[in-house]
Order: structure tokens, then C-alpha cells, then sequence
């Protein structure tokens, strides 16, 4: 259960679809001029990631991972097919996309219609594809991770493109050099909203991430390397009546 | 150009500059931006996508009669993820640590808009030949925007170019760091890709107005 919250907000907030790693900028730069557009947009990303991460999890783990076949028999053991990753996630995405909208028109066409035209774009949205891509290099190891996974991305993502059409819907009001007005300003804002989001990285610092204090620590010691002579006769000095070379040391510099 | 009639330079030229894919058309920001804190991978990056687009538009324009409308979006995908297994696989091969740094990026080329939006806007209605240089004209418009923020984000994010350290070592405190230089960390975070785009945006538009939205 704790694995599923902490998944859940780290894709929200810390690995933000947009402003971490960049996923579907160009829908979010288009399709961001009115609040109500992007609500309906968010929501079908939401949607879509949410029926091809899963699937394509399935994907990974019984066709194409390196001996995933291996429930098609013995000879299938050393198959290794995970170069068709790209070719099979897309045309995963892109068949999905179609059958989502067929079934959409035909049982909810309330919510078709809300859609519209988004539900066909989402096939070319990088942050579809991407949130695949990521599903499998971090290599989330069971289905219901996968969904969650491909929920609460997508819910990062929404509230992206609603936040950044709020603010891009006032900006009209407001005085903004005629050389940025429009998409200049976009991307300054949305880099702005993405070093706030940044913040967000001191949320979880348990041991989920091992390597990232490892290098901060190494950093920290090549930092501490240049030390002046004066502050290495001092630290020599202190641990002189610990260890009997540290004599020997102190001798030589003075 | 010698070699070029003066409407295929135009195809060329005129995507590195007014009309260029990320800073007027806004295509393919996705991979953009992620992946520029280093010069070396915005190159690779780049000619990856100079790779794929020049081929794909070759292929699709060559294909533009046989493919049928309705089913068009998928045999472009076909063919754009054939193309992209190929670089990843060329990448991997000679290139692993620089794989790494780009990874799942690389296969986002496929979803980059630039290359739809070429196939679909150029490819669709054109020639081999013109397609091609619009292809190359295209990617190589991407490219130099990869580079000039890949650039300006090493340089002043770590002080290095390609990995050579060019300002001194800060560590030793030689060059610039002699006197008193630090290396901006802002730089070296995603959202400063964002800011250096939208710097680059704003300085292209004051010096050529025609190209201001209007509010």
C-alpha cells in the first residue's frame, strides 16, 4: 500500500510528466489558450495512460522482455525481442486510441462528445508514449503499480495544462513585451512552475533513491579537498593524540 | 548554392530561421528540452532527428500514392519507429554511455511533432527530392536550437563544453574561477531549458517583428 502512495505522488509531483521531464509539450503548448479545452484534453490523456500503461506493461513482461516468452515453451527461453519495444508501444497506443474512441461514441457520447477531437491526437502525444517508455526503464514490477503508475501521471499532466491555461487566460490583462507575448511568455511561466514544482523533490527522501546521496556525498568530499594549509594543520592538530602518524604529519608540514 | 535552385534553398534555409520548427511552428519541444544540459548529447539528439526526418520523408513521399487517408497516421508511426529502432540500435551499439543519457528519449522521436507534422504538411504532397530537403532543412532548424541552448546551458551550467572544461577548473580555482567565478546550478535543472528557450524566442521576435503574436 505504501509502495501505491508513494508511486502515486512521486508521478504527480516530483516526476512531473511536463515539468520534468518535458512529456507532451506540444499539445500542452497548443491546446493551453482556454481552461475548459485543456480540462477536456488532461482528461483523456488521464484516460488513455491509464489503458496503455497496463497494457503495455503486459507487453513488456510476457513478449518482450529478454526471456519473457519463456511461457511458450523451452525453445522461447533466449529470446530476446525488447529492440520491438518502440514499434509495438506505439502501434499498442495508436490501437488502443482508436478502440477507446469506439467505445467512448457508443456508450458515453456525453464524454465523446467533451473530447472531441482530442481523443485521435493523444496517439501522437509524447507523454502517452513516454509514460511506456518510462513504465519500462524503471521497470515497475507488478499490473495494479502499472495502472497507478499511468493514473497518476496522467493526473500530473492535468494539472499541468489546467494551471498553465488559468494563467495564460489572465495574462491577457497584463502588460507583456510585445516580443514574448504569446508563446515567449508560455515558456518562461512554465519554467517558472517548474522550479516551484522542483521543491517538491525533498517530499520523499527515504531510501527510494540511494545513488542520488551517494553522489551528493562524493561531491561533497571533492568540495572538501582544497583545504588551505592552515586548516590542514588545524585538522592534523586534532587528531594528533589519536593516531601516532598524525605526529609524523604535523613534523613534516611545520 | 550552386547545386540547389533557389526554391530548394529556400526549402533548406528557411526552417533554420523564420520559419523554424521549435521557435515559430512549436513542434518537437518534448525531446528538446529534456535532454539539452550537455552539448554532446543536443548534437546526437539532433542528428538522430536528421536521420529519421530525412528518411522519413524520402519513404513517405515515395509511399504517398499507395498509402491509403484513412489509415496514413499509422503507416507514418510504421515507418518513424522503424527508423528511430534503427538509431537506438546504431546508438547502443557504438554509443552506450551517450544511450543512457538519452534514453527513453530517443525513442520519443517517434512522437516528436516535427516528424509528423513534416510528413503530414510536406511529405504527403511532394516529391522524394523536396521532401528530403525539407526534411534536412527541418531537422537541421531543430538542430540549431538544440545546440545554442545545449550550448549556453553547459557553459554556464558547468563550465565545460563537449566536457572540456573552457572557464578553469573550480575545484583548483584556475581560469575565471580565479576570480571568483561560480557555476550557475540553475542551469543544469529542467525548468532552465524552459527560460532559455523562451530568452531565445523573445531575442528572435525583437529583431524580426513580423513574427509578434498578436495579445
Amino acid at each position: 500500500m505504501l509502495e501505491h502512495l508513494e508511486l502515486f505522488f512521486k508521478s504527480i509531483f516530483i516526476d512531473n510528466m511536463v515539468f520534468a521531464v518535458f512529456l507532451g509539450m506540444c499539445s500542452y503548448l497548443a491546446v493551453s489558450k482556454k481552461v475548459s479545452t485543456a480540462v477536456g484534453l488532461g482528461a483523456a490523456v488521464i484516460f488513455v495512460l491509464a489503458v496503455t500503461v497496463p497494457m503495455n506493461w503486459l507487453l513488456d513482461q510476457y513478449v518482450l522482455q529478454p526471456g519473457a516468452l519463456a511461457w511458450l515453451g523451452e525453445e522461447f527461453v533466449d529470446y530476446d525481442l525488447s529492440f520491438l519495444s518502440f514499434i509495438l508501444f506505439i502501434a499498442t497506443i495508436a490501437t488502443m486510441v482508436q478502440l477507446v474512441e469506439i467505445v467512448v461514441e457508443k456508450f458515453a457520447p456525453a464524454l465523446y462528445n467533451s473530447l472531441g477531437i482530442f481523443l485521435p491526437l493523444i496517439a501522437v502525444n509524447c507523454a502517452i508514449l513516454g509514460g511506456s517508455l518510462f513504465m519500462q526503464a524503471r521497470e515497475i514490477p507488478s499490473l495494479a503499480l502499472a495502472f497507478n503508475y499511468g493514473v497518476s501521471s496522467g493526473i500530473g499532466w492535468f494539472l499541468a495544462i489546467v494551471a498553465i491555461a488559468a494563467i495564460r487566460e489572465k495574462i491577457r490583462y497584463s502588460a507583456v513585451p510585445a516580443p514574448l507575448r504569446g508563446l515567449g511568455i508560455t515558456f518562461i511561466i512554465t519554467g517558472l512552475m517548474g522550479i516551484g514544482f522542483q521543491s517538491f523533490g525533498g517530499m520523499l527522501t527515504g531510501d527510494n533513491e540511494p545513488p542520488l546521496v551517494e553522489e551528493t556525498v562524493v561531491e561533497a568530499a571533492e568540495f572538501e579537498a582544497p583545504i588551505t594549509s592552515d586548516e590542514l594543520n588545524e585538522l592534523t592538530g586534532l587528531e594528533a593524540e589519536e593516531t601516532p602518524d598524525a605526529e609524523e604529519t604535523i613534523a613534516s608540514i611545520n | 548554392m550552386g547545386l540547389l535552385s533557389k526554391k530548394d534553398a529556400k526549402l533548406v534555409l528557411d526552417p533554420l530561421a523564420d520559419n523554424n520548427p521549435i521557435t515559430i511552428q512549436v513542434l518537437g519541444i518534448c525531446s528538446a528540452l529534456a535532454i539539452t544540459a550537455e552539448l554532446k548529447a543536443s548534437l546526437v539528439m539532433a542528428f538522430s532527428v536528421l536521420f529519421v526526418l530525412g528518411a522519413g520523408n524520402v519513404v513517405i513521399s515515395l509511399l504517398r500514392n499507395v498509402i491509403p487517408s484513412k489509415i496514413r497516421i499509422i503507416v507514418q508511426l510504421v515507418v518513424v519507429a522503424t527508423l528511430v529502432i534503427i538509431v537506438d540500435q546504431v546508438l547502443k551499439a557504438f554509443a552506450y554511455e551517450l544511450s543512457k543519457t538519452l534514453s527513453v528519449f530517443v525513442g520519443l522521436i517517434i512522437t516528436n511533432c516535427i516528424i509528423m507534422g513534416r510528413f503530414e504538411a510536406f511529405a504527403l504532397g511532394n516529391g522524394p527530392w523536396k521532401s528530403f530537403l525539407d526534411g534536412i532543412g527541418n531537422a537541421l532548424g531543430y538542430g540549431v536550437i538544440l545546440v545554442i541552448i545545449g550550448f549556453f546551458r553547459e557553459l554556464l551550467g558547468s563550465g565545460t563544453l563537449l566536457g572540456n572544461a573552457v572557464l578553469g577548473d573550480p575545484i583548483a580555482k584556475t581560469g575565471l574561477y580565479a576570480y571568483g567565478y561560480e557555476n550557475n546550478g540553475f542551469m543544469i535543472i529542467p525548468p532552465a531549458a524552459l527560460i532559455v528557450v523562451g530568452i531565445i524566442i523573445w531575442v528572435q521576435r525583437s529583431r524580426n517583428p513580423q513574427l509578434i503574436e498578436e495579445a
